[in-house]
């Protein structure tokens, strides 16, 4: 462990000798990404996708997060990272301002700065660009339609989210409770209630089994969130009432595979974490060799992936709709 | 009538009598409360509180901290499920004895540094408590050990539907609460942890062995912290680096404290701690209910504990004036 | 045949405080805890720069001091507060509650000065709340201020919910002001160190701030209001977890709730690691000063190493056990 610091020590050394000498080799940037906190399987999926694309690419990568999700605490992470001298600064906020000033002082560097799965609402200026997962318009609609196909479209359902200011998940139900007054497909599904599980396991359990106490008739429950949905899952199959109680969600099919397996859960959605990894990475290398432009319209071709639009803002998606996993798919991923 | 009395003037009348007043209003409010299911709910949360309260319990008594029970819970689960990952071979009981061993190995590195260089043990168990944390995750590579690699019936343990009408963890967590009576009230090495944190300095004088005695209640409490790991593994199916067992020694030195166990040493009982967790545990389950936000949960954890030491200190100076004054002093 | 010994006539004995020889002043001046992060604080460079070199430079360790300096200004209070014989948890919730209220006066329009005002006067109340319980309730400091930091962060969070509050613009960027090059935040740290130096040392209230600490029964009968002394430390520590608030918030631009959340095993670090002795009595500004700059500088050389915090955590665990050790052994061998 000692080893491998002291090797990217020297590392961060030569390459700041590089740097120094003013000749950067085309390919060989340093891009770091910094996640939300550690321990956090989602973004091990998207390192893995980041890490590979580098291996292709020829560049050098590095992970680093804090140890918790609070709001400031990616600010010394960003600092030491702009000290050590790299080239692009991939993160996935853990707010949308508190870090305005460290990414302005990185790009007065001429350090590329992305957001990588969430965006800084409201302070995209910044930040040089966004790739997100996909189409988060589509994406309370998708969960909307998955939820009524496991209930027969009628029936009180409930929204297990993360955090109350969670930008994401609060985009996403906006969309939901939309798709739900205005379509008429869901007309006989009434959504009664909406808790917040903060992303932590112990509350989000105990959120869940409020709502099974409060409604007895429910029979579904949507969680856009990935500890959430394998809380909910556990709750039920805890109970034992899978069939009474349908749980779906976004969830990690790592997470989620004993569920799927024994019953407990029928189908959930998410997206490729890893491919936004990758896309981040190619995207990166494009913009520094001057082959992608960053403007919106814009249009390129990643490999695997195929060919990505700069949007608004300079927002990109990594896939268009949600991937749906259930019994016949779930062993074709390891994320 | 005297038996009466002398149940009503008990410390831990307070706690009970609070218990009931809260959960009278809380029934009231929502009459679900009361229901079966949710004393379902309340049992499935407390067991892991309640196993390491035990612990803390004695050392506190002792008149120590242990800060630590939250990086030892989530390192002995960690090792555990790494254990049961690498050799899904291994049947799910031996991570018991494993997962008990660890905490009580890491309880033993508390006691000695205590000890051995008398050190404060609040320090020594901050320092313990980010050494065991930074231990996890290096153990773990910083990654999730997934539901899939927790054997099976060690995750039905837990399992709370109906024809488990009490599951194995709270089966665990009474043995355990009866073993603690037991050794508080019954043992003579419970009995000493009592003499020496009511007066350390007069303990080696009365022929109490303090290292021996100290270095018991830190492995106990270790021990305790471990077998609360496995047991995590079991109710949540999973085990995290950052977040198994994080904040877990607030919770747990809460319960303590409201079960009336004085930070000074010497006193305290094992049904205050019971009464003291089972609070907490009817303030948990009854805020959702409530649909209170998440955001006023911890004003509202905050007071009780505030709260809960006012009376505490109330029913002390009460006490002390008691024994001092010739009406409470026994003929 | 015995017969009792002849009393012996009474012998010369030397004057038992003559007895030992005095310890020579280079003892005295080297061997204390504070050198153990004197010590510390000289190692680390030279270590660092030779793993991590970039982290050695002056502006970055200058300009990276501005985020701890908020939790280094009130471990400074806090070490008072420890000599005295108590202890202090919740002063960053105090700072997070009173930087949320700040924020949302200023945002209702309320003039700044009365901003600043409210926001002071209810550290001061906080800190007062925290001293009514512990001083007059007598409730035991290391719970009692647990639950008060439990509340106080309880509260922040039902004031502005998991919202992030906007500070105005020009309230923005102390941390960019310089003179001389040093950053303002630093600058106040500095100057804050200094006073509560002097005032330890030199003052009578400092004196009876180390004598409170070592026998609060003591000081009281040797006619030492100690109840007094514990309050205004209890509530200095508030006022300064507010003015924290303002220095912290101005380098964000934003409060949320859980501003400085983790902050208080952070601030007993400091305490701790500058040789302030947890039971009381004894403990110097000079050394939490220089702990903090220790742990500032150490985390900087962690974070361009890009250590994961798994790995920090454990250097900063050993580290802790280790000072606790030395501070330990060099007082249990001078009778400072």
């Amino acid at each position: 462990m000692l080893k491998r610091h002291l090797l990217a020590g020297m590392a961060a050394l030569g390459l700041a000798a590089t740097f120094a000498t003013g000749a950067l080799a085309a390919h060989d940037f340093k891009i770091v990404y910094i996640g939300k906190n550690t321990g956090n399987p989602y973004f091990d999926s998207i390192t893995g996708g980041f890490q590979d694309a580098c291996k292709q690419i020829g560049c050098q990568f590095e992970f680093v997060a804090p140890a918790t999700a609070e709001a400031t605490s990616q600010i010394p992470l960003i600092d030491a990272q702009v000290q050590k001298g790299v080239n692009v600064i991939a993160i996935a906020p853990n707010s949308p301002d508190a870090m305005n000033q460290a990414l302005d002082a990185a790009r007065a560097k001429g350090i590329l700065v992305l957001a990588v799965n969430g965006d800084l609402v409201g302070n995209e200026s910044h930040r040089d660009a966004n790739i997100l997962p996909v189409d988060f318009t589509k994406t309370g609609p998708n969960q909307v339609e998955l939820m009524g196909s496991l209930i027969g479209y009628k029936g009180d359902i409930a929204i297990l989210s993360a955090t109350t200011e969670a930008p994401d998940q609060n985009t996403w139900i906006a969309a939901m409770k939309k798709t739900l007054a205005e379509d008429a497909k869901y007309k006989d599904m009434h959504l009664v209630a909406t808790v917040y599980g903060d992303d932590q396991p112990e509350k989000s359990t105990t959120e869940m089994e409020g709502l099974l106490s409060n409604y007895p008739n429910l029979v579904g429950v949507i969680a856009p969130t990935t500890v959430g949905v394998a809380a909910a899952a556990q709750v039920v199959q805890q109970r034992g009432i899978a069939d009474k109680v349908h749980v779906t969600g976004l969830g990690l099919p790592s997470e989620m595979r004993d569920f799927i397996k024994d019953g407990t859960v029928k189908a959930f959605q998410l997206w490729s974490p890893y491919n936004e990894g990758w896309l981040a990475a190619y995207f990166a290398d494009g913009v520094l060799n001057g082959t992608i432009k960053n403007e919106v319209g814009q249009k390129f071709d990643v490999p695997n992936l195929g060919s990505i639009t700069i949007g608004d803002k300079n927002v990109m998606n990594t896939q268009a709709e949600l991937t749906t996993f259930d019994a016949s798919n779930i062993d074709n991923f390891n994320f | 009538m005297n038996a009466l009395r002398a149940i009503l003037l008990r410390r831990e009348m307070g706690i009970f009598v609070a218990i009931i007043v809260f959960c009278a209003i809380v029934g009231i409010l929502k009459p679900r409360f009361l229901e079966l299911d949710n004393l379902r709910v309340i049992l499935l949360l407390v067991p892991l509180i309640m196993i390491a309260a035990m612990g803390e319990m004695l050392v506190v008594i002792a008149r120590h901290v242990d800060l630590s029970v939250g990086s030892t819970l989530g390192f002995a689960a960690m090792m555990t499920a790494l254990m049961f990952k690498l050799h899904p071979e291994i049947p799910f009981y031996l991570g018991f004895p494993v997962a008990i061993g660890i905490g009580a190995v890491l309880g033993l590195i508390n006691g000695i540094t205590v000890i051995v260089f008398r050190l404060p043990a609040i320090i020594v168990t901050l320092g313990t408590l980010y050494l065991y944390r930074g231990l996890t995750f290096i153990a773990s590579g910083a990654r999730q050990i997934d539901r899939q690699f927790i054997p099976s019936p060690l995750k039905a343990m837990s399992a709370n539907s109906p024809s488990y009408w009490l599951p194995w963890i709270v089966i665990i967590a009474v043995v355990v609460v009866l073993l603690a009576y037991w050794f508080a009230n019954h043992t003579r090495l419970g009995r000493q942890v009592y003499a020496l944190g009511s007066n350390p300095a007069a303990a080696p004088l009365r022929g109490i062995p303090v290292t021996a005695v100290t270095l018991a209640v830190f492995a106990i409490s270790g021990a305790l912290a471990g077998l609360a790991g496995i047991l995590y593994a079991s109710r949540w199916g999973f085990v995290n680096p950052s977040n198994t067992g994080w904040g877990f020694e607030f919770q747990v030195i809460a319960a303590v404290v409201i079960g009336g166990v004085s930070i000074n040493g010497g006193v305290g009982s094992v049904l205050g701690v019971v009464l003291g967790v089972l609070l907490l545990g009817c303030v948990s389950a009854a805020l959702p209910l409530l649909g209170i936000p998440g955001t006023v949960q911890s004003a509202i954890f905050g007071l009780v504990i505030i709260v809960a030491l006012v009376i505490d200190q109330t029913v002390r100076e009460r006490g002390v004036q008691a024994l001092t004054t010739t009406r409470g002093a026994r003929a | 045949m015995t017969t009792e010994p002849a009393l012996q006539p009474a012998v010369q004995t030397a004057n038992p405080l003559d007895a030992a020889p005095a310890r020579p002043l280079w003892q005295v001046v080297l061997i204390r805890p504070v050198m153990m992060t004197v010590v510390l604080l000289i190692l680390e460079p030279i270590v660092a720069s030779i793993f991590w070199p970039q982290s050695l430079d002056l502006g970055y360790v200058l300009s990276t001091f501005t985020l701890t300096a908020p939790l280094a200004l009130m471990a400074l209070v806090l070490t008072l507060v420890i000599i005295a014989g108590e202890i202090d948890l919740s002063p960053a919730s105090s700072m997070a509650l009173t930087a949320c209220v700040f924020a949302a006066v200023l945002q209702a329009g309320v003039p700044f000065p009365l901003a600043v005002l409210i926001c002071v006067g209810l550290g001061f109340v906080l800190g007062l709340f925290n001293a009514f319980l512990v001083v007059y309730l007598r409730l035991p400091s290391l719970i009692a201020t647990i639950g008060t930091l439990t509340f106080y962060r309880g509260l922040a969070q039902v004031l502005a919910g998991d919202n992030s509050i906007k500070f105005p613009d020009w309230y923005m960027g102390l941390n960019l002001v310089t003179v001389l090059g040093i950053p303002v935040p630093d600058l106040i740290v500095t100057l804050a160190a200094i006073l509560l130096a002097l005032l330890l040392s030199a003052t009578i209230f400092g004196r009876q701030i180390y004598q409170t600490g070592t026998s609060e029964v003591a000081a009281q009968h040797a006619g030492i209001r100690t109840r007094l002394i514990k309050t205004t430390l209890f509530v200095t520590l508030g006022v300064v977890s507010a003015l924290a608030g303002m220095m912290f918030t101005s380098q964000l631009g934003t409060v949320r709730y859980d501003l400085g959340l983790g902050g208080e095993l952070q601030m007993v670090l400091m305490a701790m690691l500058g040789g302030t002795y947890i039971f009381g009595g004894r403990g110097s500004i000079l050394g939490t000063f220089l702990a903090a700059w220790l742990l500032s500088i150490m985390t900087n050389a962690m974070n361009t190493a890009s250590w994961l915090p798994a790995t920090q955590f454990c250097l900063l665990g050993v580290l802790l056990i280790v000072s606790i050790i030395a501070t330990n052994f060099i007082y249990s061998r001078t009778q400072r």
